[in-house]
Order: C-alpha cells, then structure tokens, then sequence
C-alpha cells in the first residue's frame, strides 16, 4: 500500500481548489457546494470553510446523495440511503459545484446530475474532485481536481478523512481477490 | 429481507432502517418531480383480495413514486372472486413476471403461503391478512410516533403506548405490539376482556380492562376500529357499554396529557370507538398517518426490490 | 404378496410376551407356537430379529367410499392398511351418502370383501345423515350382512344432549357401542386450530380445549346414568384424560383412543400456516402429548386409532381457512407409536399389541382378531422390524391421498409383512 497523498497535500490541493471556484464563479455569491457523501460530504464542508476565510462571507454548502439514482442497484445488496440537504437558497439558477473523493468511471457524477435534474434547474453545474483516477466510463470531466493519479483496474484508492477515518491520507493498493 | 410477511421477522436494526430511509424519501414529495427512476422497469401487482381502497392506493403511489410498473389485481370483478385458487393466482403472476406482490387477504397466513410455496419467485409483501399482521401499517405507525416524539432518538425507548379495542381480531394491534416493544416502547393494551385473545399473557405488555386509569400516563393513545358484527358474536352488549368504557371521547381527550398524540388505522366508525371532534383535534396525527403511509411503503419497496436482497448488506 | 393360502413357517421371531418361538400357519390358521417346530411343507421365513404380533386393529378409518373416490377408495384404504400392518379397518360413517342404512354399510362390506386384503367393518352412523337431530336405522344396520356394532356421526359431535342419552340406550339392545366425536359446536363456529398462544400470534380462530372436554364430561356421566358403554374418539387433551380417568374409577364404562398425530405433533407446526397440519380436533400443546402418552402407557387410553383422513392435493395446497380438516395415519400408526411409547420405554411391545390389536378388537367386537396368536386363530400378524430406519417419503404413500404430516421425518420401526388369514397381503424384503 502506498501512500500518494499526505495530510498536507490534501490540505494544499483543497486550498487550491477554493482559490480556483471563487475565480471561476467570480467570488462565492451565485455558489451552492453540493457534497456526495459520504466524504464528497465532509470536502464541501471543509471547502465551504476556506472559501468563507477567503471572501469573508457564508457560503451555501449541503449534500446531495446519489443513492436512487444509481444503475447498479440491482447488482448488490440494498444500500442505506445517505441525507440529501439542500441548503437554503436551493439550486434553482444557482452556480452548483458537486464535490466528491475520487472521479472514477462517473457513474456517481451522472447520478448526480439525474438527482439535480429532479430537484431544480441550476443555472451551472461544475465538479471538484479531490482525486482524478482515470478510467471514465462515461464522458464526464472535472472542473476542479486535487491531484491526478493514473492507477491501474487492478488497483483500489482509498482517501482517508479525519472526520471519519481519524487521519487525512489518500492510499493505492493492490485489490486482493477474493 | 426478501419478503416482508410479519413484524417479527425484521431485527430492530432493519426496523429503524426502515424508518431512516422512509425519511429521506418522504422529501420526494417535496421535490417538483415527485418522482425517482430506483425501480424503473419493476414491475409490481397489487394483489388485494380484500377490500381496502386506502392501502392499496398507497402502495400504488409508492411504486408508481418509484417508477415501478404497477398493475392492479383486486377483489371485484377479478379472478379471485369466481373463485380461482390462491395457488392458480400465483402461478399466474409468476408467468406475467411480477417482481414483487403486494398482498392483502382475508385469511391469515396467506402471503406466508405465497412466499413458501414454490408458486411464484417474487418478493411478497403483507398488505395484511385476515387477523394476523399488517407490518406496513405499524411501520408507518412508528414512524409518526418517532417524528412526533422521537425527540431525534432512533427508537422510541420510554415512550407509552396504549392501544385500544378489539385486539382479539385485529392485525393493526399484532404488528404494533411486535414493532413498538421491539423499538423500546411500553405498550398497553386496553380492552374488554372478550376482546383479548387467550395466551395474550404471554405477550410483552400490560393489559387494562380500564381506560380511564391509564390515559394520563399514555404518550399515545392507539384506537383501533370496532366492527358492530362483533355485538351478534357476543364480544360486548352494544354500542353504547362499548363507548361508555372504551370510546375516546372529549372528556377522554382532556386527560391526556399536553404532548399525548391520539391516532388510529382508519376506516374510524365515527362515534363508536372514536368521537368526531377526538379525531379532528389538535392531537390527532390520523391524517398524516395515511400521507407517512406512502413514505414508509417507499422505502419498504426500495429495500426489498431496489438491490440483491440474496447478498448480504455490507457497505 | 401371495393371494393364495400357503402354509408358512415363521422361525424365531419375538412375541409380545417377549420370547422367541416359532410359528406355524396352516390353512389360513394358527397351528402352533413353540421351539423348533417342525415345518412340515411349509415355506420356511426367518423372522429373526423382528417382533411378531397379532395383527393391527383400527377403529377409525375414512375410507371416503362412496362419495370421495378421489381421495381414498376401499381398495386404496385397504393397500393403506396393510402396508401399516393393519388387518382390520373401521369404515367410519361420513361418506357421501353417509352411512346412516343398511344398504350403504353392506355396500362398503362388499367392496372390502371384494379388496380382500383385510376386513373391512363399515360403522354405522347415529343419527341420520349425521345431523344429530333423529335417531339412524341402527337397529338395520346391527341385523344387516355387516353386522354394525360401533356407530358413530364422527366429522360432527353428537351434540344434543337427549339425542346422547337415546343412542347410548337404544345401542344396548345388542351391546353395540357409540363412539362420541367430542366438540362442542357453539365454542368452535370456525375454528381453525387449538386455542392458545400460538393461535393468539397467528391469528387464527382457536378451538378451545374445553370444548373437547366438556362433551367427554357430560357423556360419561350420561353412560354412567344409562348404564352404557361409551367410546370416546381421538382424545386430545391433558383434561380430556383426566377426565376418563375419573370415570373409569368410578366404573363407568368408557374407552378412549389417541391418534399417531396426537401422540407425536403440537400446534408449533401451525406456524408454518401449512395446512398439512390442520386437523380435527386439532394439534395441542406440548403438555397434552406428555400427558396423552402417559394415558396410553397407564390404560387410561385404552387404543390407538389412526382417524386416517385422505384428501385430494387441492384441499390442503392452499391457504389454512380454506383447506380440509385431516392427516393421513395408517401407513405410519406402527412407527410413530413406536418412536413415542416403545423408545421411550413408556410401553413394551406387549402393551402395542395390545392398544393396537387385542383392545380394538374387544371394544368393537371383532371376535376373530386382536386373539394373540392362539392355536386355531385366524391367522392375522403383524410383523415388525423395530430397527429399520427410514424417511416418509409422501410420494411412495399407498393411499391414493399424499396428505401426511410426516413427510421428510425419520422412524426406526417399520411393519414388513401383514399376514391376513395366512395370507402374506403385504410383504418387503424377504418376506415377499
């Protein structure tokens, strides 16, 4: 197992990713960060945190869950339902900023976007993700990303979170067969 | 959980997930669409032997919520009342492809029939039968109680329940006392003894013949409907001994305590076991029992047919 | 099988009483009994190792015929029979048309003599068409060609208490007996199954205990007052027995009988809601088959007696409300009274013979059975292998019905050979 990402990368990369959603949306005014949990949730907070200390206002930030909308329901066990809050100001004709762990094949984005689709009519929709793996099933791309990792089929990438996994660390290892 | 035939075949975890998913979907309905693609393609029959216009059309909203095909099978006018086999019938929805069969049925037992037998490979879920469960609707039930005085606990520990009729024949009070004392709620039930089923005291709650003792310690207060056939089987003289002791009427209201929550399964016999300003006042949740209906019957839905019930959750 | 009488040695099987002997058939009777007898022309059969009784008695069989063909025809029951080491059948009444004449009783007589692999003995019923209202021809039936002894409305309880009274009377003429299905009707409008904790969870109608007993009560008292024998069908609860007991005491004259069923089953298996558990009078509890075993052990339960109850597949595929009332018994009545009395050592096989032959045919007065092997007895025997293992299997049934309970279980006991007036009617193994 590698470790490809310390607590301090990911610190640098998420401060980086604020900077770069305030200058793409001109400031943090027209933004609603919309986290897919589990972690995606956790990065919008943090990411909500750093761009409130960066233009000294609140941001909306909540978290959207992909879950119903998936297409592989039907291959594994029924999963929990995660929560869905949607903040204040909603996300009709809002600048809305997915954010999620790892990019992967983007099935999970395009769950998203049928989610959004049901709820409003937002004005953009754009993706942050903390890491970008490759391997796109579906042409879908990210905005914003922490750091790109090529990584082979035969590998499984873990980020780790302080707020559920007691440490901030973005590992690679070798999937054991089972 | 490949069926979902009685109470007492769901642990209490899979009870208060139940519940916790039935939360998250009770927003669908305030989302413009109204809608989720979870299980499109699905198809599910609404067998209903019984009479029943309210469940079966909450559960036709659930699946429909869902976007599951829905096709209806009831009583009138259909097969089952020329008389055609519980087996025949099966069979048949087996050959149309049902995924799943909602059932409700005079005789209890039957969706247990269903599920065993090797008719039909569907999921079966209980509507209700004859005199012996109907699990959505104490699901439903607890959902209420939780949202009302649930206090953002995941169970109901230490709340009070009483529940109050004809016990003896009905499926409502069975499923109830299975779920309720399963989530850590006290139940007691209140009754003329006639309407008490023998070996009831090997059941987890206490029994009263005596209404008006146990109302002010109740948090909520469970009427359940009375049928006035029961007078020609001798369960009690008439109407009014039956009211007088075990109606719930204004005075009965009054002694509840402030945060005291008053509900009932419905179809209410208005004036019999209920008065008509008990069922409209401030305390009563009855009509947002029927709009939880829907919510709870998603989720009872989606975590039966949504993924592989035959591999065990994990994640 | 053999369909002609051949002489038969039997060497060195077990009796009741326990010793080994040889046993000589000739010309359909017994000839003798003893050590190393000499066989003459007989065929020599090795009965080492396996029990020899006098052959199985039944008191209460449904043969369905006439009117249920489908389920169980006299030819069928009497395969049944034999298969189950039964040489005498009781044709109980609740045919359609029911039993209630003498034309009726002599043709189930006939067609049991034309099956001619056991007897047959039609019961008469009580009243006509078991409606408990008005006295049946018993009389007719008693002088008819099938000699009715035992008469019973069995399928519904002689409920009238005056209707009792006049049966048990009007039968001493001829020391005729009534055998009484206990069940208070107006305490089981609709009942599915004993009334207990388990019909509380499951939410079927219960049919009390006390509905039983209460008519098991009132009829021995009314015996007692009439001076008449009574026969007490099925027996199924702890206070049933108890009260039996009572009167026996007392010197009433009542006999009872406990099923196969009820010596082994409780009304746990309702849960399954499979209606091949329902029956009448019902499963009871733990606590009534203890009690009912130790009844047949003490004699309180003077006999086993199958209350065989065939039905068509349709009657019992379906949801419990809707199906019919009944197990099938005969084929298995010798292993489960095996597994439950003899391997537990509440009865040696002396005891089966005679709850199961000497008994049934006392009670019923079947003067050529139940004779425990005495030289010049027909020679009816039943024998037994009591350490062959073997699984139910419903689809090897000899009964045209496949409606047993017992599917899938496991006994040690089996019946391999009836022999009925010398004759080998049912034979596996070497005893073909």
């Amino acid at each position: 197992m590698n470790t490809v990402l310390s607590a301090q990368d990911i610190s640098r990369a998420l401060s980086r990713i604020a900077h770069e959603i305030c200058e793409g949306n001109n400031g943090a005014k027209s933004i609603t960060l919309l986290g897919i949990p589990t972690r995606g949730a956790h990065l919008a907070f943090r990411l909500a945190a750093l761009i409130e200390s960066i233009e000294g206002s609140a941001v909306q930030v909540g978290t959207l869950d992909t879950t119903l909308f998936r297409d592989d329901l039907r291959l594994k066990a029924p999963r929990a339902l995660m929560p869905t809050r949607i903040p204040s100001l909603g996300i009709e004709g809002r600048n809305v900023v997915l954010v999620d762990d790892v990019l992967f094949s983007g099935r999970t984005i395009r769950a998203a976007l049928d989610a959004l689709g049901d709820i409003g009519r937002p004005s953009r929709v754009q993706l942050a993700t903390l890491v970008d793996r490759g391997h796109r099933e579906l042409p879908i791309r990210a905005d914003f990303v922490g750091k790109n990792i090529p990584t082979s089929l035969s590998q499984n990438v873990k980020v780790n979170l302080v707020e559920i996994d007691g440490i901030d660390e973005v590992t690679i290892a070798e999937k054991v067969s089972a | 959980m490949k069926h979902l035939l009685s109470i007492a075949d769901i642990s209490r975890l899979d009870a208060i997930k139940i519940l916790d998913t039935a939360e998250e979907l009770a927003k669908v309905s305030d989302t413009p669409m109204k809608k989720l693609p979870t299980l499109r393609g699905r198809t599910i029959v609404n067998l209903f032997a019984e009479d029943s216009t309210r469940t079966r059309i909450s559960f036709e909203t659930a699946a429909k919520r869902l976007s599951a095909d829905v096709i209806n099978f009831s009583s009138k006018g259909s097969s089952l009342s020329k008389g055609e086999s519980l087996k025949d019938t099966a069979q048949t929805l087996q050959a149309m492809g049902a995924d799943a069969v909602i059932i409700r049925h005079g005789a209890s037992g039957a969706p247990a029939r269903l599920a065993d037998c090797q008719w039909m490979s569907g999921a079966v879920i209980n509507a209700g039968d004859g005199t012996h469960e109907h699990p959505s609707q104490a699901l439903l039930d607890a959902f209420t109680i939780r949202r009302h005085l649930g206090q953002g606990r995941e169970d109901l520990t230490g709340l009070r329940v009483g529940i109050v009729g004809d016990v003896l024949h009905s499926r409502v009070a069975r499923s109830n006392v299975l779920l309720l004392t399963k989530l850590g709620a006290h139940v007691t039930l209140i009754a003329p003894p006639t309407l008490l089923p023998v070996g009831v005291e090997s059941w987890p709650v206490s029994v009263s013949y005596d209404f008006d003792s146990v109302l002010e310690s109740l948090d909520v207060v469970m009427m359940l409907r009375v049928q006035l056939e029961r007078m020609q089987e001798l369960f009690f003289p008439n109407a009014r001994e039956y009211s007088r002791y075990f109606g719930l009427n204004s005075a009965r209201l009054q002694t509840l305590h402030p945060d005291a929550i008053v509900m009932h399964p419905g179809p209410m016999n208005r004036g019999l076991e209920i008065t008509a300003d008990s069922a409209d006042s401030a305390r009563s949740v009855i009509l947002e029992q029927v709009s939880n209906g829907v919510s709870v019957r998603m989720a009872i839905l989606y975590l039966l047919l949504a993924g592989d019930t035959s591999i065990e959750a994990g994640n | 099988m053999t369909q002609v009488s051949e002489n038969i040695l039997l060497k060195s099987g077990t009796l009741a009483d326990g010793s080994v002997k040889d046993v000589l058939i000739a010309d359909g009777v017994i000839h003798s009994v003893g050590d190393s007898l000499n066989p003459g022309d007989a065929r020599i059969v090795s009965a080492e190792g396996h029990i020899v009784l006098s052959g199985l008695v039944d008191l209460h069989t449904h043969v369905r015929e006439p009117g249920r063909e489908d389920s169980e025809t006299v030819l069928s029951g009497s395969q049944a029979g034999v298969k189950g080491g039964y040489v005498a059948l009781s044709a109980m009444a609740n045919t359609s048309p029911v039993a209630d004449t003498a034309g009726v009783v002599e043709q189930v007589y006939r067609l049991g003599k034309e099956a001619g692999l056991l007897d047959v003995f039609p019961i008469g019923a009580v009243t006509q068409g078991i409606e408990g209202k008005v006295l049946a021809e018993i009389g007719a039936m008693a002088d008819s060609l099938a000699r009715v002894r035992v008469f019973s409305d069995d399928g519904n309880c002689v409920s009238d208490p005056l209707v009792m009274r006049r049966a048990l009377e009007y039968v001493k003429k001829f020391n005729g007996v009534i055998a009484q299905h206990a069940q208070e009707p107006a305490l089981t409008v609709g009942s599915q199954m004993n009334e207990g904790i388990v019909s509380a969870t499951l939410g079927l109608k219960g049919w009390p205990a006390v509905a039983e007993e209460a008519i098991i009560a009132r009829d021995v008292l009314l015996a007692e007052h009439v001076g008449a024998r009574l026969h007490i069908c099925h027996l199924t609860t702890a206070g049933g027995v108890e009260i039996i007991r009572w009167a026996k005491a007392r010197g009433i004259s009542v006999t009872a009988e406990v099923t196969p069923h009820h010596l082994l089953l409780t009304d746990e298996l309702a849960r399954s809601y499979d209606p091949i558990f329902k029956v009448n009078p019902p499963l009871r509890t733990e606590r009534d088959v203890m009690a009912l075993r130790q009844g047949l052990a003490d004699g309180t339960i003077d006999i086993v007696a199958t209350d065989h109850a065939p039905h068509p597949g349709e009657s019992k595929e379906c949801e419990w409300q809707e199906a019919a009332f009944g197990m099938l018994g005969l084929e298995h009545a010798l292993s489960i009274v095996s597994q439950t009395m003899v391997e537990t050592g509440l009865l040696d096989w002396a005891g089966v013979q005679d709850r199961m032959s000497t008994a049934p045919a006392k009670i019923a007065g079947y003067s050529e059975h139940g004779r425990e092997l005495a030289v010049g007895a027909p020679a009816h025997l039943t024998v037994i292998n009591p350490k062959a293992p073997y699984r139910v299997d419903r689809d090897s049934l000899a009964s045209k019905s496949r409606n047993t309970p017992f599917h899938g279980m496991e006994f040690t006991a089996q019946v391999v050979a009836t022999l009925f007036h010398g004759r080998i009617v049912f034979g596996k193994d070497r005893f073909l």
